[in-house]
């Protein structure tokens, strides 16, 4: 098993759904992170993390030395 | 503060990803060697980043916070100097012999290297200990969700009472540990603690970015809490001038030598990890890998803990302990409360202690919205699971190689051993469940195993140090030197104690010959004597007794091994290039934070 693919998925997964709750919800719900919507944000920094490891999956893996 | 249906629903997708590791890989578990060695097929890059995943325990997490908050940066200390140095050594020094010697675990070396007896004391020692401290670490853990109060709406409405997020936490993570050691082995403990790894990394990382955004910066903390908290070397010219009461040299020998090489290049915990790795060079590049995160950890683990006390008082503070916010509070710290009569544990001087171990789950129901909030909460049981994973994992290898192969039932066959490895297991997290809740009830006696642990450990790494590099080192003085080596330190503390301790628990239950400006002073002289006894002892008893056999020691001591030209690849790539690379970019951080 490439590891990278479960460890993709997930962060990819997690990121969605963070996004999705950043998107949707009340605005207010943010003071305590400083007006920082941390869901929305993170979420795209964790999808992007996820979209670059099942990326590195396609490559062919690294000979072992 | 509560959870939704949002925290909720991201602790799941973790926890289902963590058990389809465990399912994937139980197709490819059949061999001994599969379940105990993961089939020593990891690339380097993975053994790396389990590496220190096996060690960032929730006791460590919660841990280092904690010390953070109460000793400031000095904390690094523990990462800087008290780890990279050892991980650099294990991994350019000893990883040919660990892993050359095709032994099956630290004990198992200390066979082919010296005796019976020498790998029955290690091994003995070892499985008892991990046991242990995975049952502590399962408590700690539980006792923290409990006191969050975070769970107590869903059980409240399901009709059960308070003390069942305890007996919830312990059981549900153990089981959810079982199930994917039980599937895949060991292998599945290395895959999962890499994706606790990035877990972690990913729940607390905006913790620290919105902590430094509130507090100012470093400037701002450094402005807030005064130059005691922030440097980690000025104060260090004398035990009264710094917050960790020890002076340089207790320091440097202490922690950077005997308690860090004895930890990191001994402890089979973190050691089966680079074991696993799919060749000799991934498995001495597996902890000069693991050095590059481990450096930056202090900005995720320790400075969390510098945040908590530095956040600007007229911020509204989120109580998660159920007291009224208090003049006791510092920070989000709230006073310790005395769990029997409800009121404020107070140091010998009369001030309310407080309660360190709050400060990273306070900080993540301070800054975190529902949502981050249950990313947060995955993190912290993922530090937890990663850490009981690495216990268990390291017990049942040494169960089953070290003590029922070799003096319980000898030349059975693979599947029965795996069978067996299996079962302790299942017998290994039984017991640590069961120290858990020991552990609720007998805290005293957990104390005094932890100290007998830190006896034992002590003196381990003259051991090895003199094994592997010294060919004239013979069994009986390894035996004899650890026994003296421990009985050393239990005298050294017997002996000496720290400031304002009461005699007891704390030493001095024979005489106070030395009183130590600190604990941690204490700590660190004890570990020093505990190796210096056991070094001469060992070097004095080897001299008298029969010189061992060269053609046996051919692979296990630097001098008799030759050495192997393996094309090592760009400087980058080769063990020693990742090692100076290391110790370069630990003299700059200690520079910089100086």
């Amino acid at each position: 098993m490439d590891l990278r693919k479960p460890i993709g998925l997930l962060f990819s997964i997690l990121g969605i759904s963070l996004m999705l709750f950043g998107s949707q919800g009340d605005p207010s719900g943010y003071r305590q992170s400083l007006g920082v919507n941390v869901n929305l944000y993170w979420g795209a920094a964790l999808l992007a993390f996820g979209i670059v490891m099942l990326f590195l999956t396609r490559q062919k893996p690294r000979p072992t030395s | 503060m509560n959870l939704t249906y949002k925290d909720g629903f991201i602790i799941a997708v973790y926890f289902a990803f963590v058990l389809g590791i465990g399912a994937v890989l139980r197709r490819s578990t059949k061999t001994g060697a599969d379940y105990f060695l993961a089939g020593r097929s990891i690339p380097a890059w993975i053994c790396g980043l389990a590496f220190i995943s096996a060690n960032l325990g929730a006791q460590e997490v919660i841990g280092m916070a904690a010390s953070g908050a109460k000793y400031g940066i000095l904390t690094s200390h523990f990462y800087w100097i008290g780890a990279i140095p050892a991980m650099v050594f294990v991994g350019i020094f000893m990883m040919p012999f660990y892993y050359g010697s095709k032994a099956r675990s630290v004990p198992e070396y200390l066979r082919l290297r010296f005796d019976e007896k020498t790998r029955g004391l290690n091994a003995i020692s070892f499985a008892v200990m991990t046991v242990f401290s995975s049952g502590i670490s399962m408590y700690a853990m539980a006792k923290l969700i409990q006191i969050l109060h975070i769970l107590d709406a869903p059980f409240q409405k399901a009709g059960l009472t308070q003390a069942w997020t305890f007996h919830a936490s312990v059981l549900i993570s153990a089981a959810v540990v079982l199930a994917y050691i039980l599937l895949g082995g060991l292998k599945s403990a290395i895959y999962n603690e890499v994706l606790q790894f990035f877990l972690i990394v990913a729940g607390f990382l905006p913790l620290v970015w919105l902590g430094l955004k509130n507090t100012g910066g470093w400037q701002g903390i450094k402005a807030t809490l005064g130059p005691g908290y922030t440097h980690l070397w000025a104060g260090l010219g004398s035990p009264h001038t710094n917050r960790l009461g020890v002076e340089w040299t207790g320091v440097c020998l202490g922690l950077g030598f005997v308690l860090s090489f004895g930890y990191w290049c001994t402890d089979f915990l973190v050691v089966q990890r680079a074991m696993a790795a799919d060749s000799m060079i991934a498995a001495q590049r597996t902890p000069l890998i693991a050095t590059f995160p481990k450096m930056v950890f202090p900005f995720l683990v320790i400075l969390p803990g510098l945040i908590a006390i530095a956040i600007p008082a007229n911020m509204p503070a989120t109580n998660s302990s159920g007291l009224p916010a208090s003049t006791y509070q510092r920070g989000i710290i709230p006073a310790k409360v005395d769990s029997i009569s409800g009121q404020p544990v107070l140091d010998k001087n009369g001030n309310p202690e407080l309660d360190y171990d709050l400060a990273i789950p306070n900080l993540l129901l301070h800054y975190y919205p529902t949502g981050m909030l249950g990313l947060g909460l995955s993190a912290l049981l993922a530090s937890f699971m990663s850490g009981m994973a690495g216990n268990v994992t390291a017990f049942n290898t040494v169960w089953t190689y070290d003590i029922y192969q070799s003096y319980i039932r000898r030349g059975m066959s693979d599947q029965h051993y795996l069978k067996v490895g299996r079962i302790a297991t299942i017998a290994g997290i039984a017991l640590s469940v069961a120290a858990a809740y020991a552990a609720n009830q007998f805290n005293n006696i957990f104390d005094m195993l932890q100290l007998v642990f830190a006896f034992v450990n002590a003196p381990l790494f003259a051991t090895f140090l003199l094994g592997m590099f010294w060919k004239r080192t013979t069994g009986h003085g390894a035996f004899f030197g650890l026994l003296s080596g421990t009985l050393m330190a239990a005298v050294h503390h017997a002996l000496t104690i720290p400031e304002g301790a009461v005699p007891g628990i704390k030493g001095g239950w024979m005489a106070q010959a030395h009183v130590y400006p600190s604990e941690m002073a204490q700590n660190f002289w004890t570990a020093i004597i505990a190796w210096t006894a056991c070094f001469l002892v060992t070097v004095g008893v080897s001299l008298f007794t029969q010189a061992p056999d060269e053609e046996r020691l051919r692979g296990l001591v630097y001098s008799l091994t030759p050495r192997s030209n393996v094309e090592q690849g760009p400087w980058y790539r080769s063990p020693a290039g990742l090692g100076v690379a290391a110790l370069v970019l630990t003299v700059l951080l200690n520079f910089i934070f100086r």
